[in-house]
């Protein structure tokens, strides 16, 4: 089986509109979550998010792209486009022949849906824009990335709610890792961030209002995020060969079904994924240094989480280290894996520990060391993502520092 | 109908149990609503009486909407409607 190393990364999250800016922003521990700036936004009762500001479309795209372009198609073009340029690959003959894209992505262009749904319903008019259908479906950013690089093999979306990401670099991993494609472009985004997304999500009365305290005792609940994150995921053979800067190595990773509720989380499906990604790699339980929680701040998830991580690692629980970076980018939905990825390459590259921000008061029922408010640095070989979806569905998985 | 009435209605929809079965001692708990069905019930109350409840499902029980039990709800509801419709 082939090595798998990452050579590039983008994104565009509400800490950044750049990598080098969002890690900027972790280490700061700094909050990207404010309050929204979309219409209606005074019939919402939650009116918070992390969005994406100071962005003008116009200023990336031009007319006839933005006619076709969602807003989560135009952030993951704008990520893409930084992590190709930075792996340095030109997409031609029969590596173009052979790499693909694999993204993950939960509601499609919401956006789209909800200004055309304004047209319809609202504005009473019987015509909407031709292209509404090409905009909105969830593998449009994934088309749209294959046609800007050239990208002729295997590419799809994965759709598992808040797990999408982690499927699609699983999937975009086992292609790399089994020889199908040497290079494969991953990763995944999101926007929901309009009335009808947000007005949906307040429905399951799970959204806090005020902010996102991961595994604080005083936490009440997720607040949404929006953005990408994109990778570049190459053979580390064909890295070497033509000299690139390998960021980090993709270990392995394990997916797994609760098979039980459709909201509610499950500590053993959470186990099992985490403690099956730690085998794919090889690695051992006592080598994790850090782990990038799926940490959304809800009552359920964070107890769930930590009682797993409890049980899969032992005595050496209370010796990693595990923090939940949507308390300053939000829950980017299908795109979160993604943007939290950034956190694992930046603790097992740069040693920096990206904090749970937010985090007031101790829960008994959360009790590890979850880097309460500032970064942290120290050497970590190891580190994990969890990603654990509505409908029980989880994907984790394992970065290792690079060593040749 | 009473909001008594009305409440029993409701929450012995969301149970699947004959409203002759639900006293004003039930709690929600004993009538096997679980966490999604509270979340059922508590949008039927605000679509039935036209208020908003100050419910996150998180903390259900900290709020000031008291859930405790159906005596509790209907009381809630009362203070809702005083204020929201004052």
């Amino acid at each position: 089986m082939k090595r798998v190393v990452i050579t590039g990364a983008g994104s565009i999250n509400a800490l950044g509109h750049t990598v080098p800016e969002t890690l900027a922003a972790m280490r700061e521990g700094r909050c990207g979550i404010c309050e929204l700036d979309i219409p209606d936004v005074d019939r919402l009762a939650i009116k918070i998010g992390g969005q994406v500001r100071n962005y003008e479309p116009e200023d990336r795209f031009n007319r006839q792209q933005l006619a076709l372009y969602d807003r989560f198609t135009q952030f993951t073009l704008i990520a893409a486009r930084e992590a190709i340029a930075q792996s340095g690959l030109k997409f031609s003959g029969e590596l173009a022949a052979r790499a693909g894209v694999v993204l993950g992505n939960s509601g499609g262009g919401m956006t789209t849906l909800d200004e055309n749904y304004r047209t319809v319903y609202e504005d009473g008019k019987n015509r909407v824009h031709p292209f509404v259908v090409p905009k909105l479906m969830n593998n449009a950013a994934a088309s749209h990335v294959s046609m800007e690089f050239n990208l002729k093999g295997p590419s799809f979306t994965v759709s598992t709610a808040c797990a999408s990401s982690n499927h699609a670099m699983a999937q975009a991993f086992q292609i790399v890792h089994g020889g199908a494609s040497p290079v494969m472009i991953a990763g995944g985004s999101e926007s929901m961030l309009c009335f009808g997304g947000v007005k949906a999500w307040e429905g399951l009365r799970v959204m806090s209002k005020d902010g996102c305290r991961p595994f604080s005792a005083n936490r009440n609940g997720m607040v949404q995020g929006e953005g990408a994150g994109i990778f570049v995921f190459e053979e580390l053979e064909h890295a070497k060969k033509r000299g690139a800067e390998v960021l980090a190595e993709v270990g392995g990773f394990a997916m797994s079904s609760d098979a039980a509720d459709i909201v509610m989380p499950s500590k053993n499906g959470a186990s099992r994924a985490i403690a099956g990604a730690m085998r794919d790699a090889k690695i051992n339980p006592s080598d994790v240094g850090y782990i990038n929680a799926h940490g959304t701040g809800t009552a359920a998830n964070d107890k769930t989480e930590s009682a797993a991580v409890a049980d899969v690692f032992g005595a050496h629980a209370d010796k990693l280290m595990i923090s939940s970076t949507k308390s300053m980018h939000g829950h980017l939905i299908g795109g979160t894996g993604a943007v939290e990825l950034l956190a694992c390459i930046m603790a097992v590259k740069d040693g920096v520990i990206a904090p749970t921000i937010g985090y007031e008061e101790a829960d008994p029922e959360c009790a590890l060391d979850v880097v309460p408010n500032e970064a942290r640095e120290t050497v970590v070989d190891v580190a994990l993502s969890n990603a654990f979806a509505f409908g029980g569905l989880n994907a984790v998985l394992a970065l290792k520092k690079f060593k040749d | 109908m009473s909001i008594k009435q009305r409440v029993i209605e409701i929450i012995a929809e969301q149970a699947v149990l004959d409203p002759k079965d639900i006293t004003m001692d039930s709690t929600l708990e004993d009538l096997g609503i679980d966490s999604l069905g509270l979340v059922e019930s508590i949008f039927a109350i605000e679509e039935s009486f036209d208020i908003e409840v100050p419910f996150n499902a998180n903390a259900p029980t900290e709020g000031e909407f008291d859930i405790s039990t159906i005596a509790s709800i209907v009381a809630g509801i009362e203070k809702l409607m005083a204020e929201q419709k004052a």
